[in-house]
């Protein structure tokens, strides 16, 4: 199979989701009204609510979701062959990701820009919101330990990406500082922080960092790990505007840039897909496909996240009720076309298959780095660059989207716990410090917990994140749900894929429960356990939900 | 406005639209501190500069009663200072 031909299947098969699905969810099940009066025009106050072009919003929405999650599930998952991967990530794209983005929207937007926590209490009921915070505190503290390790699996594979992403923390600090104090205007600063950055990668490939094997009485990725989580708490506490303001910026910029050369470079190169359509080799140990596959793939086919972006700000900047089908659904086809060249690079960016097989030798031997190696491989090719060069270029991209969603990750873990604090009157949870430690103390327990003392391995988890982040976007689907049904509207869109995802959760949970018994790693099975009962909860929840619904609905009706 | 100046225009949009919310309430956490500052002495804190302050009493009048609603105080906590 042609690299370019599976680019153009799955591009082609995007863009006719966009231009008819998303027509008929948009026309005949939401009825987008553009005489509606949004909440940024409605109640709009030059903070949250501001009327922003389409273009801007959809450039937000798609940066604030896309990050290393659509990276690293389809770079585990084509263990099981392309095929699987390929297809999960374009059918979800399509008829998961997309209804459930702009269906998350669209909700906020018609509830004066709730939350989809908020929307949760007001259709569902008051414990299904505390099992929300609980769900999503569950969800950060994974995301941040997960990629903490991923980084620094990717300092210690590429020790050439060091140099380039510690650098760029100098580089933002610097533009938020000209930017923001001397209000130099946007343009050059842009200009000389990406020419920078790409300078930098250069150094760092000429000199590559590797650490002893023990630095301070720790392993090479555990220092990694501790050196990441020092910097996150110092970050997180710093005022915006000074690191994570600029930093999104710049990675922003990288994304676009990024994504574009990746598909360049796939179309000038043409590389074979040498990878097994099926896989039937699995090496020991690998879980099976059914359910594995559908929550090993969550950011890329569906994920709950992006229904936290879509209802948190972007609903509240919404300028026409009719750009929903814009930017929640472009947005959710952005993360699908990254989650794409994943596929691509770990997959056609090996020159045998036997290069392949000897890197996919167990579940989670594959990852980021067959991504970098792969991607690295295709870019050097189709661009004529040395191949370490195209290695250090994606791996400081993964780095890049990986530590900025850490920074965010651990700020908002802080807010949570100052809200914890206030709502249960703990005076001293309120406070930045002690908030922001917890926060880091338990994403370390974490990374060290689940992969032992040399904080490696920890990708185990990564599954699991999958499975909270699945249970959020089925919580977000059942919301819509509810509120279609009593809006008299077909639900069937919207309950399908619920259905789907949460049979599914519940499934792989209780594979997954099963291979941490075995394997003795009770304090997996001791998070596996707490989801799966916040999932039998969210079942419960929302079967009564559903019935209150319809039997309101039913009378309506009657009278 | 030329395509480049429309396009830029977008960029810097870009850039502030993702964390306005933060950065505003960042600055009205400061502009709190500020309007505590402000009116310290009135409210038995001694401040060394109020001699200063005083003459800012006119400019931040105009958000005081904001100001108290959203310290939790219904009325304002001040016996000379009316706003509501």
């Amino acid at each position: 199979m042609s690299a370019i031909a599976l680019t153009v299947i799955g591009l082609g098969a995007f863009a006719l989701g966009y231009i008819f699905y998303s027509r008929f969810i948009s026309d005949r099940i939401f009825q987008l009204d553009p005489g509606f009066e949004t909440p940024a025009h409605a109640q709009e106050d030059g903070i949250d609510f501001v009327p922003t072009n389409r273009w801007v919003l959809w450039g937000h929405h798609f940066t604030s979701v896309a990050g290393a999650a659509p990276i690293v599930g389809p770079a585990i998952a084509v263990i099981w062959g392309w095929v699987p991967a390929f297809l999960w990530v374009v059918f979800g794209t399509v008829f998961f990701a997309g209804v459930h983005d702009a269906g998350a929207l669209w909700a906020s937007v018609r509830n004066r820009g709730q939350s989809i926590g908020a929307l949760t209490e007001s259709v569902v009921g008051k414990r299904a919101r505390a099992l929300f915070m609980i769900v999503i505190f569950l969800l950060l503290l994974m995301v941040n330990a997960v990629f903490a390790i991923v980084i620094a699996q990717l300092f210690v594979g590429f020790p050439s990406s060091v140099i380039p992403a510690w650098f760029v923390i100098a580089v933002a600090l610097g533009i938020g500082y000209v930017l923001y104090r001397r209000g130099v205007p946007l343009l050059w600063p842009s200009v000389i922080a990406l020419v920078l950055l790409y300078a930098s990668m250069w150094v760092g490939d000429a000199v590559p960092v590797s650490l002893p094997e023990l630095t301070m009485g720790l392993e090479a990725p555990a220092f990694w790990v501790v050196l990441l989580f020092v910097y996150a708490f110092i970050a997180s506490l710093l005022p915006v505007w000074v690191l994570l303001q600029p930093r999104d910026y710049i990675n922003g910029l990288q994304l676009v840039i990024g994504l574009g050369l990746f598909f360049v470079a796939v179309l000038l190169a043409n590389p074979t897909v040498v990878a097994p359509a099926i896989n039937t080799q699995l090496p020991d140990g690998v879980p099976p496909l059914l359910p594995l596959l559908f929550v090993t793939i969550a950011c890329g086919a569906i994920s709950g996240f992006h229904g936290l972006v879509a209802s948190g700000t972007t609903s509240k900047q919404l300028d026409n009720e009719k750009d929903v089908r814009f930017v929640g659904f472009l947005g959710a086809t952005g993360e699908g076309a990254l989650a794409l060249a994943a596929i691509l690079a770990c997959t056609a960016g090996f020159a045998t298959l036997g290069d392949w097989e000897g890197f996919y030798t167990s579940f989670a031997a594959g990852g980021v780095p067959a991504f970098v190696q792969g991607g690295g491989a295709i870019i050097a090719m189709g661009l004529n660059l040395p191949l370490h060069f195209g290695e250090t270029l994606l791996a400081v991209m993964a780095v890049l989207f990986a530590a900025t969603t850490m920074d965010t990750g651990v700020r908002l873990q802080r807010y949570i716990i100052q809200e914890w604090g206030t709502i249960y009157d703990i005076p001293a949870l309120t406070g930045r410090g002690l908030s922001t430690s917890i926060a880091v103390v338990a994403c370390l327990m974490l990374a060290f917990g689940a992969g032992g003392g040399a904080g490696t391995g920890g990708l185990e988890i990564w599954p699991l994140f999958g499975t909270t982040n699945q249970l959020l976007a089925g919580l977000t689907l059942l919301v819509l749900s509810v509120f279609l049904m009593k809006k008299g509207r077909p639900t069937i869109y919207t309950l399908v894929p619920f259905v789907f995802l949460l049979t599914m959760t519940i499934f792989a949970l209780l594979v997954q429960l099963v291979g941490f018994w075995e394997q003795g790693r009770y304090f997996l099975v001791f998070l596996d356990v707490l989801i799966l009962v916040a999932t039998i909860w969210v079942a419960l929840e929302s079967l009564g939900a559903l019935k209150r619904a319809r039997a309101e609905v039913r009378t309506a009706r009657a009278e | 406005m030329s395509r480049l100046g429309r396009a830029l225009a977008l960029l810097e949009e870009f850039y502030e639209g993702r964390h306005r919310g933060a950065l505003a309430r960042e600055q009205r956490e400061e502009d709190d501190l500020f309007m505590l500052l402000v009116f310290s002495e009135m409210m038995g804190i001694p401040n060394p500069a109020s001699y200063y302050t005083l003459e800012l009493l006119p400019v931040m009048y105009d958000r005081f009663h904001e100001w108290h609603l959203r310290m939790g105080m219904e009325r304002s906590p001040l016996a000379h200072v009316r706003c509501c």
